[in-house]
């Protein structure tokens, strides 16, 4: 991934900057330009909770190439909160226990690893949740 | 004005391999690591994990526990040997994860096993001078063993952060002392991928005369007497060193078993005392007197005295305790695992 490219998204993957419309409240993430709901173009920053449960999920056993030596990888659809979801790996979990439904944390994590000479990239993951 | 601890937090990786496991592969005898060293197993870091996650981790936790927003901090300092990048600051990415850019000092510490307590003798007396408002230290390592060297037993990963401030203090600094002189029992090349160490010169003349240097004098400082302390920890490179290290100096079980979590969770280099200070302050009570006491190859220790306040029981259940990351949700792997999971088998 290009350097630039992970510095952009970077309040996203580093602390889940979301945006909500000023019209009409709807939460955003990534944050948009205009509102697909009422087309409004003022938003306020907010910051999506590190918890959520598992909406559905899918175990990915041919992977793209930097994800090639993770392989096989839960990546799950997580609702963080009312109608706001993300899509990232489960990790720290037995394939066969992930369930709809399941409470998950979110943590920082390295999204690619395995080139040698690359900027990293991080972001978030989820992992089972313990409940804190 | 009290200067102190406002805020504190861990992160202990999930995996964990046994020293069993080890000493199979390499034709070792697994009891006499676990009786010599009192090791009896390790945290492994995932594949996806290393210094800077870990070190967001344990510094949520430390915020959440303050009570304090990620951009009131005034400066990130990040003590590890095993920072991902060669060139590149590790605190860029972790000061920009909590929140904390742009108006901060950061810097990346290194003293093998001593740089996190480093990070926390410059944090503390950056609030004490003034300078900043809050200071974030964070120790972290995930340190790496030559296959089949003795390191490999103990060799562990985890954070340990910690937020120094005036106000809301939870655990009052009462003294720091630092002790050093320059001693060649451990080392690391550029360009090597695993340290090399004297063996056994790496105890009395490094280790042992270090820790209990910087122990008696910080003793002589405060006035106070090792039955004065509730709480005592050590760095702990493996079970052992940390035990003779404080009986020698007249401490009980009592007072070190507390922050003693090497023998299930192995050597976390620069968070191995400050995780164990973490533990104390887990269970610790009001007006306790604590002295940790670091080490780092190289060579030289930090020692702090402390006192905690009413606040640490205000805070401490804002996050999840130590004791509870080591004990609860381990995923056991074997040696070949473990070998993928560390980088020790080239692919090309
Ligand atoms: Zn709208």
């Amino acid at each position: 991934m290009f350097s630039a490219k992970i510095w952009r998204e970077s309040p996203q993957r580093y602390r889940l900057e979301a945006a909500k419309c000023l019209g009409c409240g709807k939460v955003f993430f990534p944050p948009r330009l205009v509102c697909l709901g009422c087309r409004g173009r003022e938003f306020e920053k907010r910051f999506l909770p590190w918890r959520g449960r598992v909406l559905t999920f899918t175990v990915i056993h041919t992977a793209p190439t930097p994800f090639v030596d993770m392989a096989p990888y839960c990546i799950a659809i997580v609702e963080v909160e009312e109608g706001v979801r993300l899509t990232c790996q489960l990790v720290d979990v037995d394939l066969e226990a992930v369930e709809i439904g399941m409470e998950v944390e979110l943590e920082f994590r390295r999204i690619q690893s395995n080139q040698s000479d690359g900027v990293l990239c991080y972001g978030y993951k989820a992992v089972p949740g313990g409940g804190e | 004005m009290a200067v102190g601890i406002i805020g504190y937090g861990t992160y202990i990786p999930r995996y964990r391999i046994r020293v069993e496991e080890i000493a199979k592969v390499w034709g070792m005898d697994a009891e006499n690591y676990k009786r010599g060293l009192m090791l009896r197993q390790k945290s492994v870091p995932a594949p996806d994990q290393d210094v800077i996650t870990m070190s967001v981790e344990a510094a949520r936790k430390a915020l959440r526990r303050a009570g304090i927003d990620g951009s009131e901090i005034g400066s990130v300092y990040i003590g590890s040997e095993s920072h991902p990048y060669a060139v590149k600051p590790s605190g860029t990415v972790v000061a920009e994860a909590l929140g904390a850019t742009p108006e901060v000092h950061c810097a990346d510490f290194e003293f093998a096993c001593k740089a996190g307590t480093e990070a926390m003798f410059v944090g503390y007396s950056e609030v004490k001078a003034g300078t900043v408002r809050y200071a974030l230290a964070i120790g972290a390592d995930t340190s790496q063993g030559a296959p089949g060297d003795a390191l490999e037993f103990s060799a562990a990963a985890g954070a340990a952060a910690y937020l120094f401030g005036a106000e809301g203090v939870a655990v009052e600094v009462l003294q720091a002392y630092s002790f050093m002189t320059d001693t060649p029992d451990f080392w690391r090349r550029e360009h090597q991928h695993y340290p090399r160490h004297g063996g056994r010169f790496t105890g009395a003349p490094a280790y042992f005369r270090h820790a209990t240097g910087a122990a008696l004098r910080i003793l002589e400082m405060t006035g106070k007497r090792p039955e004065d302390f509730r709480y005592v920890v050590f760095h702990q490179p493996n079970g052992k060193f940390p035990v003779t290290v404080a009986e020698r100096l007249g401490f009980t079980r009592e007072q070190y078993e507390t922050g003693l979590l090497a023998p299930t969770l192995g050597n976390t280099y620069s968070g191995a005392s400050p995780m164990g200070l973490a533990a104390i302050l887990d269970e610790a009570g009001v007006g306790d007197l604590i002295l940790m006491v670091s080490f780092g190859s190289g060579a030289g220790s930090d020692a702090f005295v402390l006192r905690t306040t009413e606040r640490l029981l205000e805070i401490r259940d804002k996050a999840k305790r130590t004791r509870d990351q080591l004990d609860k949700n381990q995923r056991y792997i074997d040696y070949a695992t473990y070998a993928k999971f560390r980088g020790k088998i080239r692919k090309r």
